[in-house]
């Protein structure tokens, strides 16, 4: 074979010459992303990182993690993750049951682009123009209040109620968690497959049936992955905590707010030791929500 | 009494009917196919005996059993659908015995049914997948088996290939009949797939418009379409316009040229033009005795594989023709601009009413009706 010990090209041929691989004008549109990114997320949170094992002094300790399983802090992390717990539940559950109604429920179609803009609106609405909405309306001397008093008679403080206490704040919280509920889980009722209900009704199962054997297993990945990204929406909120209670509960956000901000306390680097807990805590909820969310798009699909 | 019963079946959504005066009598262990375009009412009469669907007037009969206002869940039929629908978030053997479960059935009885019917579908070994783990083919045998799990009194079957490529298509529809036949399962299959209907089924059901056009079996849905529709439907058809010579002879001319139907031509008057309609199949190249011959130019060749497929054009431009005949690598097909003579007995040609000409001479499009 002539031919055998020939190059495939020759040397100088096109095909021949070192392939350089040319960086695309795409990356260009991104740096704005990056620059925000490097700025807002991952500077700040290697100052917190390298802050929570600092001391005043900037020696190295571990002494603000320690910090953090003191009754007072172990307190706060409890009143956060109770509030969080409770409205995304009840948002959760309440956004569900109101998500389903409007989707499936056979109701006129106009209702379901209303819900869903309504959500759209209410899940953003947080923060201190929430907290006066709502001051200014079931405060103790909030529109509603009034009119509940005067007109009707009913006076919603006479009892336990307060809008400044925790079961208020989770009232508050509530306004843009079931909203959140309800974007989130459309897609996941909307993925439910008529023809399911139709075979398993079919093969002699009752609506119960359904429900309990075929609608809720795959539904409960979209749930529980849902409900987890409240915990974590809820976790995170600080503003509509402060202004609504001025810092009477005592909540993580709002305990790290007094040690940055220092009017009675001043401790950044527990603030930051306190922000790393949250940190650790959110990364699980995402994770989590993540985890869940890929199994349910996977029956889904 | 027949096993399963649709008598004066109707049903409308608001101002529209989707069936129409729908009567059907199928045998315990009849293969009965619902054969007809999208839109023409099969898949509502499949819904209407599953009860996912109420008859706005009628009555079904299952084994001398009124169930037209049954619920879905208290009519022991089983459906496979389309979709598949299998449950996602169960295990093969899982949804197979779905329906023994919410019937409340011992936990070794479920297993064993399952085992039997997994080894009757050839995927013994799948039990433990997952829905999304397997192919179309193997999820549709699994929806089959899960609808016959429940020990059905009648089997509905929703399209249920129509998803699936042509080979595992024809694979499959083979083990369904087969199925089928080893159960003697009533069984009601809807198809616009007409090779689909003709080679499953004991007897076809052609629908249009929410009607029913003819009952029969497949040879004789074939071969004696009874309206235009049928015919244009079922097979390719050549449509082309002749006049009558002698009625009664059943004497025509088309292209110019003399034919013969098998028969008198009744209600038809001399001068009169119809529409002939002839199976391309029918038709061979060559004068031959006693048949009816045509001369043209040959227009196009189509090799289909098996078959090739020539289209004659008659000289004075009144038409074309198409025929098939089998490809044989040592016999020449004609080629283009070839003047040949056709022919075909009477019996092929197929002399369509005034009503049934507009119908035939439509454009063949299944989804347009």
């Amino acid at each position: 074979m002539t031919n055998a010990a020939l190059p495939l090209s020759a040397p100088g041929t096109p095909s021949a010459r070192p392939v350089r691989r040319r960086i695309g004008w795409g990356w260009l549109g991104i740096v704005p992303f990056l620059l925000f990114a490097f700025l807002f997320l991952i500077a700040p949170t290697a100052y917190l990182v390298v802050g929570s094992f600092q001391n005043a002094k900037g020696a190295l300790t571990l002494e603000n993690f320690q910090q953090l399983f003191s009754p007072a802090i172990i307190a706060t992390y409890g009143n956060s993750i109770e509030i969080s717990l409770v409205t995304a539940l009840a948002g959760g559950i309440f956004g569900f049951l109101l998500a389903y109604a409007v989707i499936s429920g056979g109701l006129p179609g106009i209702l379901r682009s209303a819900l869903m803009t309504f959500s759209g609106v209410a899940s953003n609405f947080a923060g201190v123009p929430l907290a006066l909405a709502f001051i200014f309306t079931l405060g103790r001397v909030g529109l509603f209040t009034i009119f509940m008093r005067t007109v009707l008679g009913v006076d919603l403080y006479a009892g336990d109620f307060s809008l400044y206490t925790k079961l208020g704040l989770e009232i508050v919280y509530l306004y843009f968690q079931f909203p959140l509920m309800i974007l989130i889980i459309a897609p996941a009722i909307d993925g439910l497959k008529k023809d399911w209900r139709e075979a398993a009704e079919n093969m002699g199962a009752s609506s119960f049936q359904y429900w309990r054997h075929v609608a809720l297993p795959i539904l409960m990945p979209s749930l529980l992955g849902t409900m987890i990204l409240l915990f974590g929406n809820s976790f995170g909120a600080q503003a509509t905590a402060y202004q609504l209670t001025g810092g009477f509960i005592d909540i993580v956000t709002i305990a790290i707010s007094r040690q940055m901000r220092g009017d009675v306390l001043y401790d950044p680097n527990l603030g930051y030791a306190l922000a790393m807990g949250m940190v650790v805590i959110m990364a699980i909820s995402i994770t989590a929500y993540s985890l869940l969310q890929r199994r349910s798009e996977r029956w889904l699909k | 009494m027949a096993f399963l019963e649709l008598t004066g079946i109707q049903k409308r959504f608001g101002e529209v009917a989707a069936v129409q005066n729908f009567d059907l009598a199928a045998e315990a262990g009849e293969f009965v196919s619902f054969l007809g375009p999208s839109g023409c009412g099969k898949t509502t009469t499949l819904r209407m005996i599953a009860g996912f669907e109420r008859p706005t007037s009628g009555k079904i009969v299952v084994k001398g059993v009124d169930i037209t206002n049954r619920a879905p869940n208290q009519r022991n039929v089983g459906m496979v659908f389309q979709s598949y629908a299998l449950f996602p978030n169960m295990t093969v053997a899982d949804n197979v015995g779905f329906g023994l479960k919410v019937r409340k059935q011992p936990k070794d009885q479920i297993r064993k049914r399952v085992g039997e019917l997994l080894e009757l579908i050839h995927l013994p070994d799948k039990a433990g997948r997952y829905p999304w783990q397997l192919s179309g083919g193997q999820q549709q045998r699994v929806a089959l088996a899960r609808a016959l799990a429940i020990e059905p009194q009648v089997l509905l079957l929703d399209e249920p290939l129509s998803a699936l490529d042509a080979k595992i298509r024809v694979s499959l529809r083979n083990e369904i009949r087969a199925i089928q036949r080893q159960l003697g399962i009533t069984t009601v299959y809807v198809t616009h797939d007409q090779e689909e209907a003709l080679s499953l089924s004991d007897r076809i059901v052609v629908m249009s418009e929410g009607r029913i056009e003819q009952t029969g079996t497949p040879f004789e849905i074939y071969n004696f379409p009874s309206t235009g529709f049928v015919a244009r439907f079922v097979g390719t058809l050549n449509v082309v316009s002749a006049k009558v010579l002698d009625p009664t002879a059943g004497t025509l001319e088309t292209a110019g040229q003399p034919i013969r139907a098998a028969g008198p031509i009744s209600g038809g008057h001399s001068g009169d033009s119809v529409t002939v309609a002839l199976r391309p199949e029918i038709i061979s190249l060559g004068a031959r005795e006693g048949m009816n011959q045509l001369s043209g130019v040959v227009d196009d060749v189509t090799f289909l594989g098996s078959i090739v497929r020539v289209r004659i054009r008659f000289s004075d431009g009144s038409g074309a023709i198409s025929f098939d005949t089998f490809n044989n690598p040592h016999l020449a097909v004609p080629d283009r601009g070839t003047a040949v003579t056709i022919s075909f007995p009477p019996e092929a040609c197929l002399v369509l009413d005034r009503a049934e000409i507009a119908a035939a001479a439509a454009p063949e499009d299944p989804d347009a009706a």
